[in-house]
């Protein structure tokens, strides 16, 4: 029996999507211009869905700190953060975010995806349990999946449902809350003073995700639990180096004294070579420009309204009735729509994120545009103009 | 085997769901038979929390194939907790 025959069905969806022009899974940039453009197919295009919100990517101080990095330390690290792999740069990146988030301890996993994986595995044990949103992301899904706990699902930022559910679990119980402050699909907020404080009030310890949060929410861009002043209710915060941040890493911040008994006991922190240090320098660089940079994180807001205000005004149906973050989305009908959408925008010089399912909740079908602090007011309404220009050629209905 | 009290409260519960008007037996498939998809299941799952006051934990979820599972599971925590 061949194991790849399972996938049949996907190979099937996958070749009944009408792309003729372009394959959005097969996108190459062969040349990047800068924070907010790329060449692709040699067409020059306006990078609108690449998580790059606070276009650190470029920045000054974060490409000396890299260069000097790589010169005096080498291209990797070849080991394990609990072997040869802790670097001065490793232990100075986790002081420079435990102090970013105002934090006593600080643990620096080598992607995003591994810092819930490592977190949620490890806290999550036999008689535990997980408490989780409907839509959280892969990396959580996968990190409960690798626990040994019993895993609660409540329906998306639902707190009467969470609640529901945790009224019912034992009250002497280890049990564990995770929660995003911006999901990635919709760009949508959670209501997280009401669900850490449910959480709190039924004894939960907490976890918040701030992937899509950090750099511009709060007057730090700590993320979502900054801007709505409730850090206090949170255990342990996570996030990644791959989105505000421009380059690639995950870490988890806490005040728990014992929260170093991580490093011993999390396996996707330990089994894997650790972040080189040209990585780990960019980052630490990009961190420190990130707190002090107040102008960035306004002009990144006033392009998330503009976008918003513009598209909604254009006729477009989005996920959220106001920008509540860089994340803007907008609902498109079906995949065929969605996928002759995706490739005539990227034929007009845009490069947004073609959402489908399983990724996008409720079964929805997106296009899904992240805004840059780097785009200028004028890209911003090249972007409106070219989805409006592209909804005509498809012959869209909305 | 799970009550027929059980079960009806179920059916009671799917009769919404079932577009195609499948004639319900503990037998009944969700996938197959009822065809129903995950963002509905992950919907029913959640009524039938909310209706005999339990957790239908997300791990045991891909075990429950048929309308019998589900009552079986549902009464077996249920009678754990009293």
């Amino acid at each position: 029996m061949d194991l790849l025959d399972k996938f049949d069905s996907i190979v099937a969806l996958r070749t009944s999507l009408p792309f003729e022009k372009a394959d959005p899974f097969k996108v190459v940039m062969d040349e990047i211009l800068s924070e907010t453009e790329a060449v692709i197919n040699g067409r020059r295009t306006i990078l609108a869905g690449t998580n790059n919100y606070m276009g650190m990517t470029f920045h000054e101080d974060a490409l000396a700190a890299g260069k000097e990095a790589l010169e005096k330390f080498g291209t990797g690290t070849t080991g394990s953060r609990v072997l040869n792999g802790t670097y001065g740069g490793h232990k100075l990146l986790e002081e420079t975010l435990a102090d970013f988030y105002g934090m006593e301890h600080c643990m620096v996993f080598s992607t995003g995806y591994q810092a819930n994986l490592g977190m949620i595995s490890a806290l999550g044990g036999k008689d535990d349990f997980i408490i989780i949103d409907a839509d959280s992301h892969a990396s959580i899904y996968d990190g409960c999946s690798m626990s040994n706990a019993t895993i609660v699902r409540f329906k998306h930022n639902d707190v009467d449902h969470m609640e529901r559910r945790l009224k019912r679990l034992p009250a002497d119980a280890g049990k564990l809350v995770v929660v995003e402050g911006i999901y990635s699909m919709l760009g949508d907020t959670a209501p997280l003073k009401e669900m850490l404080e449910v959480a709190k009030k039924y004894g939960c310890m907490t976890l918040v995700d701030e992937a899509h949060s950090m750099g511009f929410c709060g007057p730090n861009g700590r993320g979502v639990a900054e801007a709505l002043g409730v850090e206090h209710l949170a255990d342990f915060i996570v996030g990644t180096f791959s989105k505000s941040v421009g380059t690639i890493g995950g870490f988890a911040v806490s005040n728990h004294p014992k929260f170093d008994v991580l490093r011993f006991v999390s396996r996707p922190y330990i089994f894997t070579a650790s972040l080189p240090p040209s990585v780990v320098a960019t980052a630490t660089a990009s961190i420190k420009a990130i707190k002090n940079n107040g102008n960035r994180r306004a002009h990144l807001w006033e392009n998330a309204r503009r976008l918003h205000a513009g598209l909604k005004k254009a006729g477009f149906n989005l996920a959220t009735a106001e920008a509540e973050s860089p994340i803007i989305a907008v609902h498109l009908p079906d995949p065929m729509i969605g996928t002759r959408f995706w490739e005539q925008l990227l034929m007009e010089g845009v490069y947004a994120n073609m959402a489908a399912p399983p990724a996008t909740p409720s079964g929805v079908f997106l296009m899904r545009v992240s805004v840059c602090a780097q785009h200028t007011a004028e890209q911003i309404d090249e972007i409106i103009a070219r989805f409006i220009r592209t909804a005509k050629i498809i012959n869209m209905d909305f | 085997m799970a009550n027929a009290q059980t079960l009806e409260t179920i059916y009671q519960l799917i009769a919404p769901l079932n577009k195609k008007g499948i004639e319900l037996s503990p037998k009944t498939t969700f996938a197959s038979n009822l065809e129903l998809d995950s963002l509905t299941v992950m919907d029913l799952v959640a009524e039938i929390e909310d209706e005999f006051d339990i957790i239908l934990p997300l791990n045991i979820l891909p075990d429950l194939e048929t309308i019998e599972h589900v009552a079986d599971a549902v009464e077996k925590i249920v009678n754990k907790g009293s």
